[in-house]
């Protein structure tokens, strides 16, 4: 196990560095510079500005302090918020996405799984045509859609929960709806197909000659082996619910990393934008790794470390 | 069509056996155990006029059509036949397994303890699978949760139904894997089942059927999944169980082999009926119904070396919509028009050979003698 970690946290540096790269091959590949804007014409005043940034020496020294900047995580100022640090960015935005992430991400596992079992588990009634009408909508809808909809409807017409902002669990309600809906739609159906294969197995057929009783037989013997391939999408569904809330957030007005996000790459910021992609990259890859962690414990076929084969 | 001997074996790792006379011996002591013993032997199951049947797109599937049989207390009843003749459907029906829908139990009781198990609630139900009725499943590699240490799901089926406490739980487990022969019993409990080989989890899977101390044993095809050292074994395992425990085994399979090792009495299906039962010399030495004479004809046999396998001839009946009369009468080589017509009465050949065939009425004795 302690080996595997190892391994896998190498994996993990490297797959940093070379996201790392591309992003700084990208964002210099981008034409205009942070000062396109400045109102200034006067070349002096541009050197200097680029002098004071490191930006007049050559590609491959940057690219060293580039590197240097992730390593000691510190990334300096922001180019168009002198007064701001990257740090500081970071810490006042990313909790706030997370928050919404981690909310949205727990919402869609639980009433997906949920879903998906009561449609297995009644197939071909009402409850499943119910779920899966709702997983085929749900997926069809996209988020932004879903946002303004709910803020017309919700908030405005019905006036039952705050259109907009991020400062009460009040607030969080229509947001974390709106980003769910998909991954709960997907999860769902997931949930749903492999729950169905899950019941024809043998082993379950077994556990009922045990007379067990039919929560236990779901609980204990079929949700376990049914949630493998959901574990497995969990990863790439967390990619895309972090870079869903960008969208979200802009229509909601939270103050989280998205809107810094998207800005510093239109202001070519650049140590906003090495900033927040390294940092929600290693984010990703991180939760990545702990989806695999968790996928093991869940399979005790699937060998995370080197032990004794078939006896 | 007379003449058939013992075609005990159909393996070959049991053939030394029988060819040194072991077969021979055993038969005459089961028939001697069986005979004697069978008046004072009290019915632990009885199935009367049983029909199940599967709704399908194409149709109701008529699975099996009126079986009735008995079951004495520990004995072992083998029921033969080929694929789709009924003989599954009939174990899962006994064990309350036929998910309602796509089946339907249209006529008949099984009566367990002067309870009728098809009558009954799912929770009254629960309460006798597992504890007084167990099954053991065909393939020992899909039979066990992969998920579960072994030791969970050996025990949770008597903390489920006697309420023990986890430790005497977990002696009774390691005192079942003692019984069905495996070692280490104690470090075994805490690994996964791929940890085992596939005669290994077969024996785990008979420890769980039987730790809650069933009268019956239901096994459907137990060995067919095995290769055929560890097949011998595991119906060695039968025996000396069925010694330790006393308790009572329905044995479904298709392989005669197996029949002729460890059963007691023999019920051959045939398009979801039973045509003809007997005690196994009986069934083996003096098969009435053509069809038991063909199977038995099918069988190689390492003691005929120039006969050639005989098969039967045809394919069994489409259950969708099955035969007025008896539905062998299309592949039977002795077929009269009656047979086509109507169905056989049971004929009582001895206390416990009973045959479906119109053979067996008088008018058709005069017309083959």
């Amino acid at each position: 196990m302690p080996l595997y970690i190892l391994k896998r946290f190498i994996m993990m540096i490297v797959t940093i560095l070379i996201i790392a790269t591309l992003t700084f091959v990208l964002m210099r590949a981008i034409p205009g510079s942070p000062f396109d804007e400045e109102r200034t014409s006067n070349p002096t005043i541009q050197a200097n500005l680029e002098k004071f940034y490191k930006l007049d020496q050559p590609m491959p020294i940057q690219y060293l302090n580039y590197l240097k900047s992730i390593v000691t995580f510190d990334y300096g100022p922001s180019i168009k918020k002198p007064n701001e640090s990257v740090n500081t960015l970071l810490s006042r935005g990313f909790p706030i996405s997370f928050e919404l992430g981690i909310a949205t991400m727990i919402v869609a596992v639980l009433s997906g799984i949920v879903l998906g079992t009561f449609a297995a588990l009644r197939h071909n009634g009402i409850i499943d045509y119910g779920a899966m009408t709702f997983a085929v909508i749900g997926i069809s809808i996209p988020n932004f859609v879903l946002a303004t909809l709910l803020i017309q409807q919700v908030a405005v017409n019905w006036g039952w929960l705050p259109p907009a902002t991020w400062s009460s669990p009040k607030h969080m309600i229509l947001p974390v709806i709106a980003l769910a809906t998909g991954p709960t739609a997907i999860i769902a159906r997931l949930t749903r197909a492999s729950m169905l294969e899950v019941l024809t197995q043998d082993y379950i057929k077994m556990a009922r000659a045990k007379g067990l009783t039919p929560f236990r037989i779901v609980a204990r013997h079929a949700l376990r082996n049914a949630l493998m391939p959901v574990v497995t999408i969990m990863g790439t569904m967390l990619a895309g619910i972090l870079t869903g809330t960008f969208v979200i957030e802009k229509i909601f007005a939270i103050p989280g990393m998205g809107k810094y996000f998207v800005e510093s790459i239109n202001n070519r910021d650049y140590p906003v934008i090495m900033g927040s992609t390294v940092f929600y990259s290693a984010f990703l890859v991180f939760m990545l790794f702990v989806v695999d962690i968790l996928y093991g414990f869940l399979d005790p076929r699937i060998k995370l470390h080197k032990k004794e084969g078939e006896v | 069509m007379t003449g058939h001997q013992l075609a005990a074996s159909t393996s070959f790792a049991e053939a030394p056996a029988t060819i040194g006379g072991q077969a021979g011996r055993s038969t005459a002591t089961d028939e001697n155990s069986t005979s004697s013993s069978r008046a004072d032997k009290e019915i632990i199951l009885s199935v009367q006029n049983l029909e199940v049947s599967f709704k399908t797109f194409g149709g109701e599937v008529q699975a099996i059509r009126g079986v009735t049989f008995d079951l004495y207390k520990g004995e072992t009843l083998a029921v033969v036949g080929e694929s789709g003749c009924g003989k599954s459907v009939t174990a899962n029906t006994i064990m309350g397994l036929i998910p309602q829908p796509p089946g339907r139990i249209r006529n008949g009781q099984v009566l367990f303890k002067e309870k009728d198990l098809t009558k009954l609630s799912k929770r009254a139900l629960r309460d006798i699978q597992g504890v007084d009725i167990s099954m053991i499943f065909q393939d020992p590699m899909t039979a066990l949760n992969p998920t579960l240490k072994i030791g969970e799901q050996l025990m949770e089926g008597v903390r489920t139904h006697h309420k023990v406490s986890k430790a005497e739980a977990r002696r009774k487990a390691v005192e079942m894997l003692d019984l069905v022969g495996i070692s280490n019993p104690e470090e075994r409990l805490g690994q996964y089942p791929h940890q085992f080989s596939g005669g290994m989890r077969q024996r785990i899977v008979i420890a769980i059927a039987l730790i809650c101390e069933p009268e019956l044993l239901i096994a459907d095809e137990p060995t067919t999944a095995l290769d055929v050292t560890i097949q011998a074994q595991i119906l060695e395992l039968f025996a000396e169980i069925q010694r330790k425990t006393g308790v009572a085994i329905i044995l479904i399979t298709h392989d005669l082999g197996v029949v002729a090792k460890i059963a007691d009495r023999i019920a051959v299906m045939y398009a979801g009926k039973i045509i003809e039962i007997g005690n196994k010399r009986e069934i083996f030495y003096d098969p009435q119904h053509p069809y038991t004479q063909g199977l038995l004809n099918s069988v190689p046999r390492l003691d005929l070396q120039e006969e050639e396998l005989q098969p039967i001839d045809g394919t069994p009946p489409d259950l969708f919509a099955p035969p007025e009369g008896c539905p062998f009468a299309a592949r039977c080589p002795f077929a009269m028009e009656v047979c086509e017509r109507v169905y056989p009465a049971s004929t009582q050949l001895t206390e416990q050979h009973t045959v479906d065939c119109w053979l067996q009425d008088a008018r058709a004795k005069a017309v083959f003698s």
